[in-house]
Order: C-alpha cells, then structure tokens, then sequence
C-alpha cells in the first residue's frame, strides 16, 4: 500500500470533480472517502490504474451524497449531462487546488489544514495530530476553510505568493504525529514545481530541500540543538543538496530574483563549505543585502547581523545589531554570541540566560540556558 | 497556529475590579456567568481555535520532597501567598494578537450585577517542538 502514490492522486482526482461539476467541499469529502477505501481495499486488489480507480470511487460517492441532498433532481440532470472524461488537463486542475486552498480569504492556518487535506490527501486525524490539536478542532478548521472559499470561482488564477507562504509555513512545523509535515511540504513544492515554471518555485523548493538536507545533523541523538557550526556535515544529505543546488542555479539563471531565491542562496553557501570555517560569510552578508531589499524584513536583518560578525568580526556584528530593535526574536541570542566571541564574557552570560527566557521552543531555550551555565562556570574559575 | 494557555486565577491576580465572591452573586448572575464560559468554549470549537479546557476544584496540595524520612506533604511555599487558579483553556490561534483579544473577552465574563469581572487572565504561549529551520 503505497501511501504516497495515493496522496500525490489526490489533487488530480479532486481537481476532476470539480471540473465535472461537485462543489468543492462535496468533492473533498468524496475524495476522502475515496481515499479511505483505498486503504481498505487495494492492498488485497491492486487497481491497474490508481488514478481511474480513485475518480470512479469519488465520483460514485459523490453522487450518492447528492442524490441525498435536497438539490437531487439539478445534481442528476448535471449528471446526465456530464461529459465523457476527455483529456486530462490534470496540470491546470491540481494548480488551481493549490491556490484556492491557499486563497486569501483564510486565515494561515485554515489554509494550512485545508491544503494538508486537500492538496495533500491527508485524513483530518492526521493534520490534527501533527498540529496537536484535537480532531475536532482540526475538522471544524477544515470545514470552516471549505465553506470561505465556497464561492470563489475555480477558474481564475491565485497568487502564486500566497500559495508558497503557506507551503513553507507548513515545512516550518517540523515533525509531529505520524506525518513529516517538512517532508509533505517538500513533496507538496515538488509538484507545485512540476505544474508551475516560476523562479520563486523554484526557490523555495531548493530552500526547502537544503534546509531539510541538513536536518540529520541539527539534533543530537538526545534531541538537544546543535549549532551549525559545529553539526557533522557527513551526516548532511548530499543528494539533497547538489539537486538543491541545482534548482536553485537555474532559478537565478533567470534573473528575477525573490525571497525564496535569496534565502536559499544563503542556504547554498552554507551547505557547500566543507568545514564551518571555510563558509563564505562575505557571499552571505551580500545575499542578505539582497533579501534585506527584497522583503524589509527585521528577522532577515538580524541574520544579517550575525553574518556581518562572521564575516568583518564581532564588533561590526554588534554594530549592525544596534540599529535594531531589541525586541525581536532571537535578538539576546544572536548578542549574545556576538559579546562572546568579542571577550565579554560577562555581559555574554547576562544575554544568554534573557536569550533562554524568551526563547519560544524547548530545544532553544535549554541549548541556550546551556550556553549561559557555560560561561557562568567559566566565569566562576 | 500557536498555542496559549489561559489561567483564571482568583488569588494571585492583581484583584479584579467587580471583585464580589461568586456566591454573593444573584443566582442568575451565576448562571450568566456559567453560559458565558460554556457559550466562549463552544464558540472557540467552532472557529477551529479550541484546544482544551478544565476546571480546577480550589483545595490544591503542596507536595515536596525535604530528605530522607521527611514528611513530603507541605503547606506551600508561601501559605499567604499561596496561589489558586480556577481552571484553564488552552487555545491555538494564529497570532498573540488574537490570543490577547480572546483572553480579554474571556475577562469580560458577567458577574456580580451582570457586569464584566474585570478579571485578569493570564495568558502564557507554550513552548513548541523546534521548527525545521532553526539557522
């Protein structure tokens, strides 16, 4: 039972429903259950052809749950009416899914849930338990998503922006429950990538596979945060990083530059440098420069800063650093290091203990209480 | 998409303006004020944002290890001090602003002469599992 093949089915299956007439959110909960049988039953009958199988299947549910609906007598005359399934036009129909699972009208993580389920031919359970919520909670989000975008017209192209803002929100969950959102979101740009030629497509998805490239050395066995410079690149995912790589090379070989492209210029540089002090911290300030332009963004102005202190030393980190607000995230911490590495052991201490304080995830602030118990021994001796 | 426990505390809270003790309230004025916990819960299930709730009965048992053979059962740090929360929600919402907004309608709840509490709620986000991107 490939689980996988089943998802990827999932918005071409959903996306000729709704060509053919079913509301979305009729359509939805056919493909589910569609889905569901699947599970049940192909294990034991292999179908010759899966995605046949699935559109029949939902189709066929789909038209049981309208002949039960008030609207019977319009659903069968849509029905007698259906035209033969001709060629697919499957590319268009899974794109417009993409994008009106990440319409606008909903809030970030009602179009999460929503293109979790529908894109990503997840069960409700699943998301739930991924987002640690009950799955109650997580049906009426879905519900709530399916009736915003009841009436919005399937015909017209999203923003392609809204769309990779929820992808990466949902790689930036991590792992949870039985699914590896990270891993869904990377498969999810994937076939946004196959459908879609656009640079910053392209750039998240190198974004994507870099960063999770070097998830294996980000942890330790016990769960504890290793900083970057000092994981084991062997345990790096090479493969991952040279397609990466590659991606991205062709993205900026088209000269329209995004976010997504810059961002993962700088996760290139990092996942190309042999050793931690072979990184070429010059190349990354500039990209930052470029993203800076790009988005304004106060977080990519911190990076900013720390890369600055790598590449023109700490003083000119700290110096960036004090044009900045002090209350954004990750700032005590990113002062933190920088005093350190300046000799100032004592204010570095002070910082690392109010970077722990605020920190927003566990691994964070126990990595950081650490680094604050650190220096107070040393200071102590 | 973040998660954020609210703390009825009442004691341990700076004191609340319409601060009258529950049962000197009217009992329609205990009602009211029972629906409106029941009607915000239901409210937040059916926005998707509903988490858990639950009530806490007021006794509470300090409990401390103090050595070998020592009793563990304490009285509190503090007996004075001594904090007693009435029962949590917890809620998953997509950003602190709308944290703050329903933490402030929760201290809205009607009490004594069917006016708002005033009471303060206490609102604290969880600590989360890492993100994927952590550099």
């Amino acid at each position: 039972m490939d689980e996988l093949l089943l998802r990827s089915l999932t918005p071409g299956v959903l996306g000729i429903l709704v060509r053919r007439g079913a509301d979305f959110a009729a359509a939805e909960d056919a493909v589910q259950d569609a889905l569901v049988e699947a599970v049940r039953v192909w294990p034991a009958e292999p179908p010759r052809d899966p995605k046949g199988w699935l559109v029949t299947v939902a189709w066929r549910r789909f038209l049981d749950s309208a002949r039960a609906d008030t609207a019977r007598r319009r659903r069968e005359d849509l029905v007698d009416e259906e035209p033969a399934p001709g060629p697919a036009s499957g590319a268009d129909d899974t794109l417009r899914l993409y994008f009106l699972c990440a319409h606008p009208s909903l809030s970030p993580s009602s179009a999460v849930a929503l293109t979790l389920r529908a894109v990503g031919g997840l069960t409700t359970r699943q998301i739930a338990e991924a987002y640690l919520v009950p799955e109650a909670t997580m049906a009426q989000r879905i519900s709530r998503a399916k009736r915003t975008v009841r009436g919005v017209r399937f015909d017209r192209p999203g923003d392609v922006a809204t769309v990779l803002r929820v992808l990466y929100l949902v790689f930036n969950e991590g792992y949870s429950g039985d699914v590896d959102l990270a891993a869904e979101a990377v498969r999810l740009t994937r076939q946004l990538a196959a459908v879609i030629d656009h640079p910053e497509v392209a750039g998240l998805l190198a974004l994507m596979l870099l960063h999770h490239a070097r998830r294996a050395g980000r942890t330790a066995p016990d769960g504890s945060l290793v900083p970057l410079a000092e994981q084991d690149r062997g345990r790096w995912d090479t493969a991952s990083i040279a397609e990466g790589v590659g991606i991205l090379q062709a993205a900026l070989a088209r000269d329209r530059l995004g976010e997504f492209q810059a961002q993962a210029a700088i996760a290139a540089l990092h996942a190309d440098a042999p050793t931690a002090g072979e990184t070429d911290w010059v190349q990354i300030v500039e990209w930052y420069d470029e993203l800076v332009g790009l988005t304004g963004s106060p977080v990519a102005r911190l990076n900013r800063a720390v890369a600055v202190g790598e590449a023109d030393g700490p003083r000119a980190g700290l110096a960036a650093l004090a044009a900045l607000d002090d209350s954004l995230p990750r700032y005590s911490a990113v002062a933190a290091h920088l005093h350190e590495r300046d000799g100032d052991l004592v204010t570095a201490a002070r910082l690392y203990a109010e970077a722990a304080h605020r920190a927003r995830n566990v691994a964070e602030r126990d990595h950081l209480t650490r680094q604050a118990a650190r220096l107070n021994t040393r200071l102590r001796h | 998409m973040a998660k954020y426990l609210l703390l009825k505390h009442y004691r341990g809270a700076p004191a609340a303006q319409n601060c009258v003790p529950m049962d000197q309230w009217t009992p329609e004025e205990v009602t009211a004020h029972i629906r409106f916990m029941q009607e915000f819960a239901a409210r937040l299930e059916g926005t998707g944002e509903f988490v858990d709730a639950q009530a806490l009965a007021p006794e509470g048992t300090f409990v401390r290890y103090d050595g070998e053979g020592r009793p563990p059962v304490t009285d509190g740090p503090f007996a004075e001090t001594k904090d007693l929360i009435a029962g949590w929600m917890v809620i998953d919402v997509d950003s602190h602003e709308r944290a703050v907004e329903l933490a402030g309608e929760l201290s809205a709840a009607p009490g004594a002469g069917g006016k708002p509490i005033h009471e303060s709620i206490e609102l604290r986000p969880f600590l989360a599992a890492p993100p994927t991107v952590t550099e």
